[in-house]
């Protein structure tokens, strides 16, 4: 529509008044913006307890959709599983026989592990998950790649757990509110994880790339040992990140790393687990100087 | 006649009824503040995909009826998006407010309308938003490239007249006269 053919305010003192009070509020709320932002980037957490109120509010809508979001997945995957149902099956049981033999084996090497750790008295602490939740929103909008996540403080969800999902690491929490949480996915530029190759633990560190993929820059500069299809698992150097927890399969290297793509996408996730933040074990403590050695 | 009659309740239905004031006044607000808050949920991005509804939606309404909201709307409006943008906390109340007062001086300087104009100085505000939002988060820490942004970019402006549409729809729902006049 054509705005009013006349903006002049004309000799109207009131007029005149109101359109420079308009502009002046136009121009005081870019400033208020200004301060916000520059409050914002010097302090990163000024402004959680809003965000994190804001997410508790919306929470239930938010889980109504994710319910949706579920439902229409499925809804499309079975119709084309209906179409290639056949093949698939075929397909299913020859990998099923396969998966057989090889959980026997792995049970085998499981008890041998544990034989093994118990020779050398070492603590085995099992992965107890502190909350199961839904990924009910996310930033798909901006360059920051946040989730927000259906738990808080509700249900002893606390800052810098792990997130996961049966497929792989999805992301750490960030900021924690009453019901909700919001969470930095491992695709987020900020994110940065220590890794191993899965097979021969060459580390590395994985970033997020912003795009969806994950870069993965190797500790040790030289020739390159990645290969197309290596699957890169959580190394656990530095606490946080359990080790073992699979991350990443390579797609295209590069000259000192590769590019890597995510194992869980979070959007094809029902549920993800929240886990307690891993400490590494303590270091042993050091050998007695031996008497009379001063 | 049964054409005529059914005519002649939907006259009757018109008659003697004005729109309600409040929906009238908040619609467009809430449209916007629909418009920031639920396209996050419709996926888990892994990579920003979604066009920034809430900002299409606030442009298209200052563009369709220019003086319906205020020019310090974009400071409310704005504070509602940071809550869920995820840009750093104020980067919308300064972008929106910038392009309400760059829209208001286009559109006096633009001596006609039509589609394609108003198209072009929407894609103009879009892909400057878009980029300095971008700008924005890296000064924050987040140091993405810019190709990053493309596919977003790209989506935005093609989408751009369809919220044109929706906003359309939205401004004859808000002057549909429904309440009884006594």
């Amino acid at each position: 529509m054509a705005p009013p053919a006349n903006r002049r305010s004309g000799f109207s003192r009131r007029a005149q008044y109101s359109t420079f009070f308009q502009y002046t509020a136009g121009v005081l709320g870019a400033v208020v913006g200004l301060g916000l932002l520059v409050v914002s980037i010097v302090n990163p957490n000024a402004f959680s307890t809003l965000r994190g109120a804001a997410a508790d509010l919306t929470e239930s809508p938010a889980q109504a959709t994710a319910g949706g979001r579920r439902a229409s997945k499925n809804f499309i995957e079975e119709i084309g599983g209906f179409l290639q149902s056949g093949r698939e099956h075929a397909r299913l049981e020859r990998e099923l026989a396969e998966a057989k033999v090889r959980i026997a084996k792995a049970q085998a090497t499981e008890t041998e592990n544990l034989r093994l750790k118990q020779l050398l008295n070492l603590r085995e602490d099992d992965a107890q998950p502190v909350a199961y939740a839904r990924l009910v929103s996310s930033t798909g909008a901006s360059a920051r790649r946040f989730a927000t996540l259906g738990a808080g403080t509700d249900k002893g969800v606390a800052k810098g757990m792990p997130v996961r999902s049966q497929m792989g690491l999805v992301g750490r929490v960030l900021e924690v509110g009453m019901s909700s949480s919001r969470v930095l996915l491992i695709t987020d530029t900020e994110s940065v994880v220590p890794v191993r190759r899965a097979k021969d633990g060459v580390p590395a560190f994985a970033q997020g790339h912003g795009d969806g993929t994950i870069r993965i820059r190797l500790v040790n500069l030289g020739l390159n040992p990645l290969r197309k299809g290596d699957v890169m698992v959580t190394s656990g150097s530095g606490g946080l990140y359990r080790p073992g927890t699979p991350l990443a399969v390579i797609t295209e290297l590069l000259r000192d790393g590769a590019v890597a793509r995510v194992l869980s996408n979070p959007s094809d996730t029902d549920y993800v687990v929240v886990e307690r933040a891993w400490a590494p074990p303590p270091p042993p403590p050091p050998a007695e100087p031996a008497p009379g050695s001063e | 006649m049964p054409l005529l009659s059914g005519n002649d309740t939907v006259v009757r239905q018109r008659i003697n009824r004005k729109p309600s004031r409040t929906i009238a006044s908040v619609l467009p607000w809430l449209t916007v503040m629909f418009g920031s808050m639920a396209p996050g949920w419709l996926l888990i991005a892994s990579a920003p995909v979604l066009p920034p509804f809430g900002f299409l939606m606030f442009i298209a309404w200052r563009q369709l009826r220019p003086g319906l909201m205020p020019m310090w709307a974009g400071l409310p409006l704005g504070l509602f998006d940071d809550l869920f943008s995820g840009s750093p906390f104020g980067s919308a109340v300064l972008l929106w407010s910038l392009s309400t007062i760059v829209l208001d001086h286009v559109e006096t300087r633009l001596p006609w309308r039509n589609f394609l104009t108003e198209w072009l100085v929407a894609i103009g505000l879009i892909v400057a938003y878009i980029a300095l939002c971008l700008g924005v988060t890296n000064i924050a820490g987040a140091s993405a490239p810019i190709r990053v942004i493309v596919p977003q970019v790209v989506i935005s402006v093609i989408i751009y007249p369809l919220v044109g549409r929706f906003v359309a729809l939205m401004d004859h729902i808000r002057l549909t006269p429904f309440v009884v006049m006594r």
